[in-house]
């Protein structure tokens, strides 16, 4: 068995293979190469990328880093390219699993895109892998950018809120959502299996924290993503049907469990200089958040 | 070549290169510790920790870019980062 | 089948007789009655195709993107303020090689808001890839839709058809209908350069070394250059499977022995032929050479056609800090010419505005640039 928290999958199961083959340009410890191993537990997939890291992390022609096809569009169409060749596979009955593979900033462009395809439940699965930064250009705020986070666009902090996009996303009604860490692989993959079997629109928010995007060693890039998870910043939760905070951070529903929020913004650059009050205010936003979240899991049982 | 050639990329490991050659330090695996837990394997973000006979592990190093992760994620130090020489 | 259309109907006639499979568009006028009515088909199965219903002009250009790369024949149309909004995927479209068809109903650009002709939203697609043709009337603007799909699978180049907002888009006129039969027997199966299909793992559109930007643009010029030979190719067979030929790139009427020429193109083009046709009366040798395509621009032709006459260039559109587009496009190949801006935003221009016209250029009355008419510039 393979731990990862509390999901535990038999060795099996795993994927064995990722779809993103080794020597690609992704950095050290890039949180989207891991994330992407998770997709090849889908069937015939066929992945849409928009601009972002993930553009040059797919290969540098004539050598494709992806050994499934890919469709490289620009920055805010992705999920609109999608419907075109979902609509096309319907008409032929070709079988595959449509994926848009984007970042936070094609999210925020691409959101009244985003939108729409949700709104015509399209059926295709999104996957936001969110670095929280517009990363391919040198780390600029985006809208899930973390409040006080430092981004070259927001060097004393970012002033605004972070966005809660798969809130966002489940209140189009769509028949899937959910949040998911590439800090626990396992979890993230049962979301795409079971997204998998689900027809329309499905979305998964991957937090995906990026080792120079944050300032941390490439190592880190797991564990910071646990971190994220046992403090209770970053909630993993799944809606099909009905809403529930899946295994990983069950147990930070009693807030006594969880980490103090300190042990995961220590390990990062970006949010180097904090005052006591700010940490005080993050932590009174995430109590806010975890109440939200536990209110949808009363509303959508 | 035709026109569609010059958009289309075929599938190939070493897309930007040996990128082994990145590294600056190097995972060192140290089997009498090793509980086989594969985790190392299930989170290298490069896959080129390949699970070998009895579920040990092997590092591809032509591609292994040094990270860490596998190091960082080991429960039992299993493996350690050794720095590369010149 | 002799049939009354207004030129919006017809496009979407032709792209049902086309058996486009993926629709999707977004709705501006005076473009919006296409996709009314391509939606209505589509509902009422009278073409087996998919509609999506898309959030945007952007949108609308990226989901044929998807469809035409996954195989399928797809349609778009807009215009003006949703051209320019879609403007990014009008290039992706067309540096991807994928062959589709989107329809332009030439609308001015606000503001003020303005909802009525000029030529200047189709006129910014000509450095882009695509291949662009404008229609004189209702029975072209069908006739170039059918048409363009074929070259455009053909060339592996997207093909705009571009026709005035309401005096064609709205305007009803008697066209003849091809039946479905010999549509089919007319446009071959579709083909394209490359499909992305699940079980062919490749990627399209990754990163590379400059050289191959470079490559694939000296490719897409020369695949433009040879569209020359196609669109008249195509012009003439469908003039021997459906007795309508117009010329291919360029129309000429009355021009052969004509001292001046007049070049101009659109739906206005039929009233500036009336004005010759008077002209003559008066035996004042004038013709005219339309403009059936912006793209691929037709040198050779202008250069043989209009030597040894004095040319006069009538543009619906201006670009600012120079003179009027086509008025650029048109001495380029051939040197000297006097340029009329007229009709800008759907100002009526009428067969006597034309006489007159082309009265004062004989007359030598005319500035090299000049804003008609004069007095409502003054
Ligand atoms: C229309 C447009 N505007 C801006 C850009 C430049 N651009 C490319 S990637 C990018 C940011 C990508 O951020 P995100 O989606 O979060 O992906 P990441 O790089 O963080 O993985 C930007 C701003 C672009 N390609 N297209
Ligand atoms: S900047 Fe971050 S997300 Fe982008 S490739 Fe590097 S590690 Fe990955
Ligand atoms: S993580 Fe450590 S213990 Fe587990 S398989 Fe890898 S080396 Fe062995
Ligand atoms: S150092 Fe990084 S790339 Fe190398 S084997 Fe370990 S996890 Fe994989
Ligand atoms: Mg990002």
């Amino acid at each position: 068995m393979v731990a990862g928290g509390d999901v535990s999958m038999k060795i099996d199961e795993l994927p064995r293979r990722s779809s993103l083959l080794p020597g690609n340009p992704s950095c050290q410890g890039c949180p989207h190469a891991i994330g992407l191993k998770a997709l090849s537990v889908l069937e015939n997939p066929v992945l849409i990328i928009p601009a972002g890291c993930t553009t040059i992390i797919a290969g540098i022609h004539p050598k494709a880093a992806f050994n499934v096809p890919v469709l490289h569009v620009p920055f805010a169409s992705a999920a609109a390219v999608a419907s075109g060749l979902a609509a096309s596979y319907r008409k032929e009955g070709v079988e595959a699993s449509i994926v848009v593979w984007m970042g936070d900033g094609a999210a925020d462009i691409g959101f009244a895109t985003l939108s729409g395809a949700a709104v015509r439940n399209e059926d295709i699965i999104v996957v936001v892998s969110d670095n929280e930064a517009y990363m391919n250009t040198g780390i600029q705020s985006s809208s899930t950018t973390s409040w006080k986070a430092r981004t070259t666009t927001s060097p004393g902090g970012k002033s605004e809120e972070k966005k809660d996009l798969a809130a966002i996303m489940l209140m189009h009604r769509i028949p899937y959502a959910a949040t998911a860490s590439v800090g626990y692989l396992p979890d993230f993959i049962n979301k795409l299996k079971r997204a998998s079997e689900i027809d329309g629109f499905r979305f998964i928010h991957l937090h995906s924290p990026c080792p120079p995007g944050w300032r941390f060693d490439s190592s880190k890039t797991v564990e910071i993503a646990r971190l994220a998870v046992k403090t209770g910043a970053w909630i993993l939760w799944e809606y099909s049907g009905r809403f529930r905070i899946t295994s990983p951070s069950k147990p930070y529903k009693d807030g006594s469990k969880r980490v103090p929020l300190e042990e995961y913004i220590k390990t990062q650059g970006r949010f180097k200089g904090l005052s006591e009050e700010d940490v005080e205010e993050i932590k009174s936003k995430i109590e806010e958040q975890w109440k939200f979240l536990l209110a949808f899991e009363e509303i959508f049982r | 070549m035709k026109h569609s050639e010059y958009l289309i990329a075929k599938p190939s490991k070493g897309s930007a290169g040996q990128t082994g050659l990145w590294r600056s330090f190097r995972p060192v695996y140290h089997v009498e510790r090793c509980i086989r837990c594969l985790l190392c394997c299930f989170y290298c973000p490069e896959d080129v920790i390949e699970v070998h006979y009895h579920r040990f592990i092997l590092f591809h190093y032509e591609y292994c870019k040094g990270c860490g992760i596998c190091a960082s994620i080991c429960p039992e130090d299993a493996i350690e980062m050794v720095e590369e020489e010149e | 089948m002799r049939t009354l259309l207004t030129g919006n109907y017809a496009v979407a006639e032709a792209v049902k007789l086309s058996r486009a499979r993926v629709i999707a568009a977004y709705p501006i006028t005076p473009q919006t009655t296409i996709v009314e009515k391509l939606a209505e088909m589509v509902e009422k199965k009278e073409i087996d195709a998919e509609f999506i219903r898309v959030e945007s002009e952007h949108s609308a250009l990226a989901a044929v993107y998807g469809s035409a790369v996954a195989g399928l024949r797809s349609f778009t149309a807009t215009s003006s303020h949703g051209l320019l909004y879609m403007y990014e995927m009008v290039w992706w479209v067309a540096n991807a090689r994928v062959p589709l068809v989107m329809a332009v109903v030439t609308r001015t650009i606000g503001p003020p808001w303005n909802i009525h002709t000029d030529h200047t939203d189709l006129l910014t697609m000509r450095d882009s890839g695509w291949i662009i043709s404008m229609a004189e009337n209702v029975q072209e603007a069908f006739d170039l839709t059918v048409q363009g799909f074929r070259i455009s699978e053909e060339a592996g180049l997207p093909f705009t058809v571009g026709m005035d907002a309401f005096q064609l888009s709205h305007t009803a006129e008697v066209v003849d209908l091809p039946s479905q039969q010999d549509v089919d027997a007319w446009l071959p199966e579709r083909r394209q350069p490359y499909r992305i299909e699940p079980e062919d793992p490749v990627t399209v559109g990754c990163i590379g070394p400059n050289e191959y930007t470079a490559k694939l643009r000296c490719n897409m010029a020369r695949e433009m250059e040879k569209a020359k030979e196609l669109v008249n190719r195509v012009d003439e067979e469908f003039g021997k499977s459906f007795g309508r030929r117009y010329g291919g790139l360029v129309e000429e009427y009355r021009l052969e022995d004509a001292d001046y020429a007049v070049v101009m193109t659109g739906a206005w083009s039929g009233d500036a032929k009336d004005a010759i046709d008077m002209l003559r009366k008066e035996k004042l040798r004038v013709g005219m050479l339309r403009l059936r395509y912006f793209r691929p621009f037709p040198q050779k032709e202008l250069r043989k056609l209009l030597e040894e006459k004095e040319v006069l260039v009538v543009d619906r559109d201006f670009s600012m800090g120079h003179m009027g587009i086509l008025g650029i496009e048109v001495s380029s190949a051939i040197g000297d010419i006097t340029n009329v801006i007229a009709g800008i935003g759907g100002v009526d221009v009428g067969v006597d505005d034309f006489k007159m016209m082309f009265r004062k250029f004989a007359d030598k009355k005319l500035r090299k640039i000049e804003w008609w008419p004069e007095e409502m510039f003054l």
